[in-house]
């Protein structure tokens, strides 16, 4: 557990003495390293074979100039630029590639000065103001295709020269959106076959120039008005998009990569799916897959929400239907964004402003979809809202299907056609119950009384020429038959995490795949998983017997039980949306296995975990649930500032805060939504405290304590946010003690059977609790890989109802002295966020190192997630205005001092020159 | 009843002679996104541009969800409108993967689409229909798909004979950019009138049926091979040329159409992928009765997919060289039949 950078890499080479180095799988951060090694000597030093493509090829596709000249040489076309120095230059070269085109200044930081010229008259302005701004007075013209579509290619090429696509992508929001912020449909819908074949065949082309031997991705820019295209780049490994690739089509890319860098032909491997055909080939999809983007500006409350060519969400989901409606609503459900489909959600607010419409037409952020949706409503033209928005009118002709339907039912009686088109198209059943006013379990009832039904389709990468030998499956109404029986009862459902957000990502991700695996080595021969998130090793279909690439909705999940008949589901290993869905699953008849959601209600309703906490004599900070300000003042001055307030419901902006006085109290009621039915918990904030995770297994009796981890930060920064150590370094032994008794008490008492974490907070010896978690939580594959025991796997044993072992003495002892967790934050990448830490998570990703000494381990943690430790230089200062801190941070600027470093400081300069 | 699995270009597959008196299936869900383009349009040869034939050859299509509204710089028409123009039927909101499991399983199928005004269609009679209809396999489509008379396309002193037993336009348009005129002759041309063109080579072109029916051009086949003429057989082409030299065919269970077919060139062991529409194949034992030796093979299921004359100056290969739709990444097969009429003129034997 290093960083990966050119340093650590090198001291690993040097150590192990490889004979081969893959750098395609481990993304742009692999790739980067690999030619730095290259560059720095180590891999001729070293004679160390780069598997796949080599180095040369790599710096092809990474070099902007370079890659030009290699596209110029295989007869695929570029984007033209050209250099000019005055305004006049500039006319000419703008009249050659037609207006618009952009203006980008050479030489600035950060583009600053250029823009779009629709004209003569925009030029004039933007050359001008930019030829000023450069520092050698040159500006570029390049011809500006935001509205051109963007399609990618997914290649796998052999050394033997056999290159094959495994599918194409569209992306829906075209050229103006960073393909990692686009909405993309697999394959592509609006290009026919002579563009389809021609891009291809250039993306080969190119492949085959350059000398990719694995995988790489070839990106266009397609004209909408003639078959001009041109190469936009080429990443010669792993992406994202090869990920979505595989998903989409069940074609293992990054398997089937492995094998090519290890010397296989693409014909001597094997289809993993038919078993029969050969894996040189080129999947046919017979669904449409549609690609959403997660974001979470929720978090930050004045980051810009504007989608451009800067990447800004956090995750995507993927979703697989019949018709691109379906496929649609289906992805817009899967974002677990509190939105039930385009159109009919509960709280969606009226969008009616004809101008506020059309500026978000064409400035698009996270609400591109619903804006074009109310551009319909409103009647404005379909070619005006493409002109506006870039998207193809096919597109939104496909949307303005599913807005007339929306009219259609709220107009009509739902009789049996109009809801089996209904369903044709992606609508749900809450959506349905919105439109009629019923409740959405009438609307299951009603449906299927008249035998409208879903069918469970499979992914071949065939079309159904070759019979599938696995069960990568997908639900859909488009169809009137299910692909296979279910021949065996008593499977067992594993829940998934859906998409990767800031709180829950690939954490949760392990737990699932975990989860499965121990159920299989507990002899569990049937594993079914939902899960949604194309970026995931849970949705290999390989690694259950049964993928549902689906929704993780109520509506679905009671589908695929009706059709599966499990014995059970687990909820317990897919973070919050699998733990959310616990009791409304049990509710409808269906088996939790693990706790029971009677006693998991009791951890998660504060009042009875309160109740049952006060008859086992352990603390909680004090709180008290308010409608009122008036109450909430009161109770406030009782427990003294800080208080954390945390409201019931949120719709947008942050939803908890630390509130230090009267005043900012008043504020927070005026901003919230607080009302006797949406109350608000207030709590006291016990600020100077340490902070404490532990994660745990228990069978009801037996406890496993898988570890204490102490955050390195004060209690108030959320969990996911804070630096973590283990073990611990700061608590006494009567402390760890202490929490090892409250956590063996508090999961007995609760019925734990399963995974579960608990968080304490520490203040002057006494010992606090602020929660308890009955599920996995997202520190325990950082606790199972540091200390070798896999919490889940055990956990998956305590779910069977077989018992844990009372103690585990064998391979959990810690080969180094400290972990330590570091948070990886993307503040870059969101224009105008607080980058201030708080009660709302706000990182984006972890890193773990280890050492043999806690700043050995805290040093590597920070260089892994990608700080650059200075060893000279200015150490700015920024005090606190409320002089809580600066007592503490005294210790850090004099021991900066000390090595060399200057002090600069905001206001508090007579304070530190006084020490 | 047959499916293809190509998810771009049902304009050029639905004009496709090959598929005259086929009904077609596409397992893709989505038809009709990018419309069709106008079909009247001619390329700088006089051929249509856009399409394959002169019209629509499938007697039907049925698919899972038609676009009503379609969008491309180059569409003139929806899918809809095209067929209702040329009076062809289709039908849409068909479960087409249950169909196309059905056709895998129990092979292709006679099959009927009835368009009717009222509901009441009655099945038995269309049964009783389908069953007195004439099957598949005994059908000769050449009257249907073969040129009346014979056509120059393009005046050139390098010329190439198409024998039309229903030809692509994308066959002819690639030998003309190759170089040569085209002369466009019917199915059974008798062998004088072709070789009174004197051409550098012949083409016997893809088509519809059993190719055992095409007996006429069985015989000149045969003939052209005695008289060493180089020649490339293109799908029919090339069960013709294997019948025509005492190799022997077969049909498939349910054919192989589609654009992501791999084949195996034996020449460089590299593979290929291949745009193919056909139900009959080459029987790969019969070769050793023949001059042919095996050129490629399909590395799924192994059946020929192109053959080679040992001594002649005879190619031919299963799939479609010309694509449309498909890969263009066998383009390669005309270079190769250009540079045997090459080699021809500058030393004939």
């Amino acid at each position: 557990m290093l960083p990966v950078t050119t340093e650590y890499v090198n001291h690993v080479i040097e150590k192990e003495r490889p004979d081969g180095l893959m750098l395609g799988f481990g993304g742009q951060t692999a790739l980067n390293c690999g030619v730095n090694l290259s560059d720095c000597g180590s891999i001729t030093k070293y004679g160390i074979n780069v598997l796949g493509t080599e180095i040369n090829s790599i710096k092809i596709s990474e070099d902007r100039q370079l890659f030009k000249e290699a596209m110029v040489n295989c007869d695929v076309p570029t984007l033209e630029s050209e250099a000019v120095k005055s305004f006049s230059e500039a006319k000419i070269v703008a009249n050659r590639l037609n207006y618009p085109v952009i203006v980008r200044v050479a030489y600035t930081l950060g583009g600053r000065g250029g823009g779009v010229a629709r004209n003569e008259i925009e030029l004039y302005e933007i050359v001008n103001r930019g030829i000023s701004a450069s520092m050698v007075g040159q500006v570029l013209i390049e011809k500006y295709i935001g509205d051109w579509k963007q399609i990618e290619y997914e290649i796998m090429r052999d050394s033997n020269k056999n290159s094959i696509t495994i599918c194409n992508m569209e992306n829906i929001l075209a050229m103006k959106v960073h393909t990692g912020d686009n909405i993309v449909v697999a394959p592509s819908q609006t290009i026919d076959n002579y563009e389809y074949h021609l891009l291809r065949s250039a993306a080969i082309r190119a492949a085959d120039y350059v000398n990719i031997i694995g995988e790489c991705n070839v990106q266009f820019a397609v004209d909408t008005q003639s078959s001009k295209y041109v190469a936009i780049e080429m990443n010669p490994r792993l992406s994202r998009s090869s990920a979505l690739a595989s998903k989409a089509t069940g074609y293992p890319i990054a398997y089937m990569s492995a094998k090519i860098n290890l010397g296989y032909s693409l014909d001597e491997l094997r289809n993993n799916i038919t078993k029969k055909t050969t894996a040189c080939f080129e999947p046919s999809l017979d669904y449409i897959v549609c690609k959403h983007p997660r974001w979470d500006f929720n978090k930050f409350e004045f980051a810009s929400r504007k989608l451009g060519t800067t990447m800004k969400s956090t995750g995507e989901v993927m979703s697989i239907g019949r018709t691109f409606e379906e496929a649609l609503q289906k992805a817009i459900r899967m974002l677990d964004i509190n939105k039930d489909g385009l159109v009919l959600n509960k709280y969606d607010k009226e969008i009616d402003d004809e101008e506020d419409i059309e500026n978000h037409l064409i400035n698009p952020d996270n609400l591109i979809l619903y804006y074009i949706a109310a551009a319909i409503k409103k009647q404005i033209p379909v070619d005006r809202i493409s002109k506006l928005s870039s998207v193809d009118p096919w597109f939104i002709n496909k949307i303005k299907n599913i807005v007339e339907l929306e009219n259609e039912l709220n107009q009509c009686k739902l009789e049996a056609q109009l809801l089996k088109k209904v369903k044709k198209l992606g609508f749900s059943d809450k959506q349905i119950s919105k439109a009629k006013n019923i409740e959405e379990h009438e609307v299951r009832q009603i449906r299927k009384r008249m035998g409208i039904l879903p069918v469970i389709k499979q992914i071949d990468t065939l079309s159904a020429e070759w019979p599938a030998q696995t069960n990568y499956l997908y639900v859909t109404y488009g169809g009137d038959a299910n692909d296979f029986q279910i021949k065996s009862t008593g499977s067992i459902i594993v829940l998934g995490a859906g998409p990767y957000r800031i709180g829950s990502s690939v954490e949760f991700d392990w737990g699932t795949v975990n989860m499965v695996f121990g159920l299989q080595e507990n002899g569990e021969k049937n594993v079914s998983v939902i899960n949604c998130n194309p970026e995931t090793v849970s949705t290999d279909y390989d690694i259950c017997q049964r993928l549902y690439f689906e929704e993780l909705t109520l509506e679905r999940i009671l589908d695929i039980v009706e059709f599966e008949k499990p014995k059970g589901i687990v909820t317990s290993v897919g973070g919050q949306i699998a733990n959310n869905l616990t009791s409304a699953l049990h509710k409808n008849g269906i088996n939790i296995i693990g706790t029971d959601p009677i006693n998991i209600d009791k951890a998660e309703d504060r009042s009875k975990f309160s109740n049952i906490l006060d008859k086992l004599n352990i603390s909680q900070p004090k709180w008290k649930k308010f409608s009122d300000l008036k109450g909430s003042i009161e109770f406030a001055k009782s427990v003294k500032y800080p208080i954390i307030a945390r409201p019931s419901y949120v719709l947008s902006g942050a939803s908890m805060k630390v509130v230090w006085t009267e005043s900012d109290l008043q504020k927070y009621f005026e901003q919230a939504v607080i009302s006797s039915d949406r109350p608000v918990v207030i709590s006291k904030y016990i600020s100077n405290a340490l902070e404490v995770d532990v994660d745990g297994v228990s069978d009801t009796k037996n406890v496993i304590i898988g570890a204490i981890i102490e955050h390195i930060d004060n209690a108030g920064i959320h969990s996911g946010d804070a630096m973590m150590c283990m073990p611990p370094r700061r608590l006494d032994k009567k402390v760890i003690e202490k929490i090892i008794q409250h956590t063996k008490s508090i999961a007995r008492e609760f019925k734990v059977r399963g995974p579960f974490n608990i968080q304490f907070i520490v203040a002057d010896k006494s010992i606090y609790v602020i929660e308890l978690n009955v599920r996995a939580s997202r520190s325990m594959p950082f606790v199972s890989k540091l200390k070798n025991i896999n919490l889940v796997k055990l956990a998956s044993r305590a779910i069977l109802n077989k018992s844990l072992p009372e103690m585990i003495h064998k391979n959990t002892k810690m080969n180094f002295k400290f972990g330590v967790k570091i948070p990886q934050f993307s503040f870059m990448q969101l224009d105008g966020a607080d980058i201030a830490l708080g009660v709302e998570m706000q990182s984006t990703g972890e890193v773990a190192c280890l050492g043999n000494d806690f700043h050995d381990a805290v040093a590597k943690g920070l260089i892994a997630s990608g700080y650059r430790l200075p060893k000279k230089g200015c150490a700015i200062v920024i005090m606190d205005y409320n002089n809580i801190n600066n007592n503490k941070i005294l210790k850090s600027i004099i021991t900066l001092h000390g090595i060399g470093f200057k002090i600069l400081t905001t206001k508090m300069i007579m304070f530190i020159n006084h020490f | 009843m047959v499916f293809n699995t190509g998810m771009v270009g049902y304009p050029e597959s639905m004009t496709d002679p090959s598929y005259n008196g086929q009904i077609l299936t596409f397992t893709y869900p989505l038809i009709g996104n990018y419309g069709v383009p106008d079909v009247s349009q001619r390329d700088e040869y006089g051929i249509e541009k856009y399409i394959e034939s002169d019209r629509i050859q499938v007697s039907g299509i049925v698919i899972h969800d038609l676009s009503l509204v379609s969008n491309h710089w180059n569409s003139i028409m929806t899918l809809d409108e095209w067929l209702y123009k040329e009076q062809i039927p289709g039908m849409y909101d068909i479960d087409t993967r249950k169909l196309t499991k059905k056709l895998r399983e129990e092979g292709v199928m006679m099959c009927a689409l009835i368009v009717s005004d009222s509901d009441n269609i009655s099945t038995q009679e269309v049964q009783m229909k389908l069953k007195r209809t004439e099957i598949y396999n005994q059908r000769n489509f050449m009257d249907r798909v073969s040129t009346r008379k014979t056509q120059r396309l393009g005046a050139n002193s390098k010329n190439v004979v198409v024998i039309d037993t229903g030809t692509k336009n994308s066959i002819l348009r690639n030998i003309m950019n190759a170089g040569y005129g085209i002369i466009k002759m019917p199915w059974n041309t008798k062998i004088d009138d072709i070789l009174s063109y004197k051409p550098d080579g012949v083409i016997i072109s893809n088509g519809p049926g059993d190719p055992k029916m095409c007996v006429d051009t069985i015989k000149t086949a045969n003939i052209l091979l005695e008289c060493n003429m180089p020649i490339l057989g293109i799908c029919l082409g090339a069960q013709i040329l294997a019948l025509a030299d005492d190799a022997k065919t077969y049909k498939l269970k349910y054919g192989h159409r589609s654009q992501n077919k791999p084949c195996i060139n034996i020449d460089n062991s590299r593979t290929y992928i291949t745009s193919q529409n056909h139900g009959y194949c080459i029987d790969s034992d019969s070769l050793k009765n023949s001059g042919f030796k095996l050129w490629f093979i399909n590395a799924d299921d192994k059946t020929v997919e192109g053959i080679k004359h040992k001594k002649n100056k005879s190619i031919a290969v299963q799939f479609h060289p010309e694509a449309a739709p498909g890969p263009y990444d066998c383009k390669y097969i005309f270079d190769s039949f250009k540079k045997i009429m090459e080699e021809n003129r500058t030393c004939p034997k």
